[in-house]
């Protein structure tokens, strides 16, 4: 069979997201931030909530992304999205609302705001970009850099006697008894994809249902930042950040209440 | 069983040759072209076409969704 007669509109199974715009995405080759933007608007459409949607983007690399899903944005000033999101989300119970940050922005300069929206246990989605690297500024030392990584402010590698040890900040955050779904994934693979997107679907309708906050980490990577090749990005990802940030479900707060009403009976 | 087709078009001047869409592929059918787009990047494209079985790994792990997708049974 000729390509030709195989492209056709009947035979589609799979095109871009009409919520995502025509807009060239400004990122590298290569970065982890065009997936994610792309299952946000494919979880968007599925539950089909565009109209009530509103997002909240960081400083960072993603500053534009209300360029890139077409929905209501809200930009906020460094660290403080959570913070805009719980303002925005109390005086639109209606609406779904969502921070989009990095490692950067949340973990640092924003940890204080992160920490107590998930205390109160706003009704938000706060998905977490973590590269463990500020990847806007030029590459500098982020406090989710692991111990050794080369980093521009760390030539010699992250040492935990001068800089500290590595932020995991989804198992504090997992602690809090206002969060209802927290999680770390990744989005490097097509199975590791189809995961993340799973667990986003998942956050987005507790928000929609009102269950607390929702907290999606994905392992990312920076290949300029850590100045290697996307392909290989994905590898010294897989061989050095998921041995200190391990994939899976932190706390579900709905199956957690269920096991243990079945262990009582 | 029936026999499944597939065949991808890439936008070749949204694509950036980031490299992904060529390893995820599980029939080797993508490869870089040795041309560049307008921005100068080496963009995907069918270097085996026939092999193409249309799963859609490529166009899910694409950080710019410049691929789209198309199957059929024969």
């Amino acid at each position: 069979m000729e390509v030709k007669d195989i492209i056709k509109p009947e035979n589609l199974v799979y095109e871009k997201p009409k919520l995502l715009t025509e807009n060239t995405m400004h990122y590298c080759p290569g970065c982890t931030h065009g997936v994610v933007h792309r299952i946000v608007a494919e979880v968007i459409e599925d539950l089909n909530i565009q109209e009530r949607t509103i997002g909240v983007s960081p400083v960072g690399c993603s500053v534009f992304a209300y360029n890139y899903i077409d929905i209501d944005w809200q930009e906020a000033a460094h660290g403080r999205a959570p913070a805009v999101a719980t303002g925005i989300s109390r005086v639109n119970p209606d609406k779904v609302v969502f921070t989009y940050q990095g490692d950067g922005d949340l973990a640092s300069i924003g940890a204080a705001e992160i920490m107590h929206a998930c205390n109160r246990g706003e009704d938000i989605v706060v998905i977490f970009i973590n590269n463990a690297i500020y990847g806007m500024t030029g590459g500098q030392m982020a406090p989710t850099t692991l111990l050794g990584q080369v980093t521009a402010t760390t030539p010699c590698g992250r040492d935990a006697e001068r800089n500290g040890y590595p932020l995991k900040i989804t198992e504090l955050i997992a602690q809090l008894p206002g969060t209802s779904y927290v999680t770390r994934q990744s989005a490097h693979t097509p199975a590791s994809v189809r995961k993340c997107k799973k667990a986003i679907k998942k956050a987005f309708q507790n928000a929609l249902d009102k269950k607390g906050t929702s907290f999606v980490e994905v392992v990312s990577t920076c290949n300029s930042g850590w100045r290697i090749n996307p392909v290989d990005a994905n590898v010294w990802m897989e061989e050095n950040m998921f041995p200190y940030y391990p994939v899976g479900d932190m706390k579900d707060a709905e199956r957690d209440s269920k096991e243990a009403h079945l262990k009582k009976n | 069983m029936a026999k499944v087709v597939g065949a991808v078009v890439v936008d070749t001047e949204e694509c950036k040759g980031c490299g992904l869409c060529v390893v995820a592929c599980p029939q080797q059918v993508l490869g870089q072209n040795k041309q560049v787009n307008s921005r100068g990047y080496h963009f995907s494209f069918m270097e085996n076409p026939e092999a193409c079985i249309g799963c859609s790994n490529c166009a899910i792990v694409c950080p710019d969704t410049c691929i789209t997708v198309y199957r059929v049974r024969v």
